[in-house]
């Protein structure tokens, strides 16, 4: 507070303290953003085309069905679909295990909250591959998973290289960005505004739906995007845990690159961008229709 | 009558091993404003977060109307609270967060309506429904605070230091205001606060607390002319505390002189602690006083002047409307009713001399003036 009172100055080292922010954004997002846009509109010649863009939602394949006929399909736009849902069911499975997750952390004491984060970040530093490697070996029909069914005798369930093999390495490598923002917004609620709601009469599950569940919407949402986003893009997991049977569209734009089709690669993303970026702003704007409008 | 509405008995509480309450034994009256007054770690609010429900003593039991509701959970008990710094809900307007506790209890759309509308006009805040908490002043927020307890209706409103964090003028003004509230819709209020002097202005009763348990219980006038011992006398509002001697009965001797009193029922020859408010004491010229001394200090305070004066190295506060001037020699006369005489306690010698009073720092800060 005391640092506005001082006026000019403080602004102009404000500015000076922000200029690498500034450069390096410019530099590393903005310009990089620019150019997806650029290659996404041009041909090899960098002649301006719409031709990419058609093509992303007018390209058709032919496929078998389950019934053993070949059947004609929009090719980008069913990878987008599954992309999607694949990415929603994930998220929607982090959301509904990370949520009470977050609330109980909140509510423990500060050395077991400490703990408990550590033991949630701990796969994290751990790189991204060898997690997925390690999940495929879990998987495998012979693998471990498989081994414990066996031994309650449940198994062997064929698991690898199917949609839910996918999910669960999205899951398991998504589901802390998941808690994290969750956690922060709960750790930060003013315990006594749980304590009102139970002086006016809450019971402990409807202090839960009328007050905690509204204010952490912000980490709801932020936890949503941050899961939502990396999973709908992914490729590697689905290479590895899909067996590559289920090619989704961040499968599409690294074929593509390595293909050398970089206007079609940055079409693609350039579109899954929009997409997503559309599909946040409604998101965000539900959440203010919800907080302002109370129940 | 239902003559004790709430009734603690025997509470103790630990935190960890620490002692927080010990043997609180206390009664509040239906409609009666009680305070707990006492500084900070007292353990005021830990007694009213009993009251809540928000907290259960280690030991004793809690009764409401004469039911023991020591385990009751706080939403089973007809008591609400206004929370320090009001603990309002930020995701909701002030007409919802007044509606919150009618809305639990399934009231119809227009019941409801009706009741924050009352409430609104009570609080003198009606066109105000659709304002988000964040746009409003400190002393609105507070208001809204009020209204939110007091829609449900409960036969008890428990406030935890809700005047704190207003300004002084604002703070005077809801003083008054709560006062008025609390009459008109005619329920109990318990009141926790520091400060003695909204202590003495709002309650019936106040319930001194010091390290965990209870002082003195009494009435305004009570506590202030007749305090039990050396910790109530200075923290209610300005004490001079000297040790003296009972003689005999309304006979005591204090500072070298002794002095006719009102108090008796003491041992004879029983060491005591004497109290004179500073307000009660007389400036007379030497030779007319029963004790003699020079002014060190005098401080003008707006409606009188502070001075200290000192008596055979012992402090004394007087107020007085009169200038003396530093340095002075005078003598002081003391009425026998000015004189009160509590029982040594294990506060006796910790309070009342006034040259414990000056800031040690500011000591060299008076002398480089001079210099």
């Amino acid at each position: 507070m005391t640092g506005r009172g001082k006026g000019r100055r403080g602004l102009t080292l404000e500015n000076l303290l922000l200029t690498p922010y500034s450069v390096w954004a410019a530099l590393f997002i903005l310009v990089p953003l620019a150019f997806v846009a650029y290659y996404a509109f041009t041909d090899n010649q960098f002649r301006f085309t719409l031709d990419n863009v058609v093509k992303f939602f007018t390209a058709t394949s032919s496929v078998t069905n389950e019934a053993g006929q070949s059947q004609e399909v929009h090719t980008y736009l069913l990878i987008f679909w599954r992309s999607l849902k694949l990415a929603v069911i994930s998220t929607v499975i982090c959301l509904l295990m990370g949520y009470p997750m977050a609330y109980i952390i909140a509510r423990a004491a500060p050395r077991a909250q400490k703990t408990m984060v550590t033991l949630i970040m701990i796969p994290m530093w751990m790189n991204f591959l060898i997690r997925t490697y390690a999940w495929m070996t879990i998987l495998q029909d012979t693998g471990i998973f498989n081994g414990l069914l066996d031994l309650v005798g449940l198994g062997p369930v064929h698991i690898i290289g199917t949609e839910a093999a996918v999910v669960v390495g999205m899951v398991y490598d998504y589901f802390p960005y998941m808690i994290m923002p969750i956690y922060s917004v709960m750790a930060k609620m003013d315990n006594r505004l749980l304590e009102a709601a139970q002086d006016l009469g809450c019971s402990n599950l409807q202090v839960l739906r009328r007050v905690v569940w509204p204010l952490s919407l912000p980490g709801v949402f932020s936890g949503i995007s941050m899961v939502l986003i990396p999973s709908i893009s992914t490729f590697y997991i689905s290479q590895k845990l899909g067996n590559g049977k289920f090619f989704l569209i961040g499968d599409a734009i690294e074929g593509q690159y390595v293909a050398n089709n970089l206007h079609f690669a940055a079409a693609i993303a350039f579109i899954m961008m929009i997409i997503l970026l559309a599909g946040m702003a409604l998101m965000r704007r539900l959440a203010d229709r919800h907080m302002r409008g109370g129940m | 009558m239902a003559e004790r509405l709430i009734q603690l008995e025997n509470i103790h509480k630990d935190y960890g091993g620490k002692t927080v309450l010990k043997n609180i034994n206390l009664y509040v009256r239906d409609k009666e404003f009680v305070t707990l007054l006492g500084p900070s770690g007292c353990g005021k609010t830990t007694t009213l977060r009993l009251i809540g429900g928000f907290e259960t003593p280690t030991a004793g039991v809690v009764y409401f109307d004469g039911k023991d509701i020591t385990h009751l959970p706080p939403h089973q008990r007809q008591v609400n609270t206004v929370f320090q710094r009001y603990a309002l809900f930020p995701h909701l307007n002030v007409y919802e967060n007044i509606a919150f506790g009618l809305r639990l209890k399934k009231l119809s759309e227009a019941q409801i309506r009706e009741r924050v509308e009352e409430m609104l006009r009570l609080i003198n805040l009606t066109g105000y429904e659709k304002s988000a908490i964040s746009r409003l002043s400190g002393g609105e927020q507070q208001r809204v605070a009020i209204a939110r307890a007091l829609v449900n209706h409960p036969r008890v409103l428990l406030l935890d230091e809700p005047l704190s964090a207003l300004d002084l003028k604002l703070r005077k003004e809801m003083q008054r205001e709560l006062k008025a509230i609390q009459q008109r819709v005619g329920i109990t209020f318990v009141f926790v606060t520091h400060d003695q002097e909204e202590a003495l202005t709002m309650s019936d009763t106040v319930v001194v607390m010091n390290k965990g348990s209870i002082q003195q219980i009494g009435t305004p006038t009570d506590i202030y002319n007749e305090p039990k011992n050396a910790f109530v006398a200075d923290f209610i509002g300005e004490s001079n505390i000297l040790d003296g001697v009972m003689l005999a009965d309304r006979k005591v001797r204090f500072s070298g002189h002794t002095f006719d009193c009102v108090d008796g029922g003491f041992g004879e020859k029983e060491p005591v602690d004497v109290v004179v408010r500073p307000e009660d004491v007389d400036i007379v010229a030497p030779e007319k006083g029963m004790l003699r001394g020079n002014v060190s200090t005098v401080t003008f305070m707006g409606v009188h002047y502070e001075i200290i004066v000192d008596i055979n190295g012992f402090k004394w506060m007087i107020q007085t409307t009169d200038f003396v001037a530093e340095g002075s020699h005078i003598g002081l006369y003391i009425e026998p009713d000015a004189i009160h005489i509590m029982k040594k306690s294990e506060y006796s010698g910790l309070y009342g001399d006034y040259s414990l009073d000056i800031d040690p720092e500011a000591v060299p800060a008076e002398s480089e003036r001079a210099e």
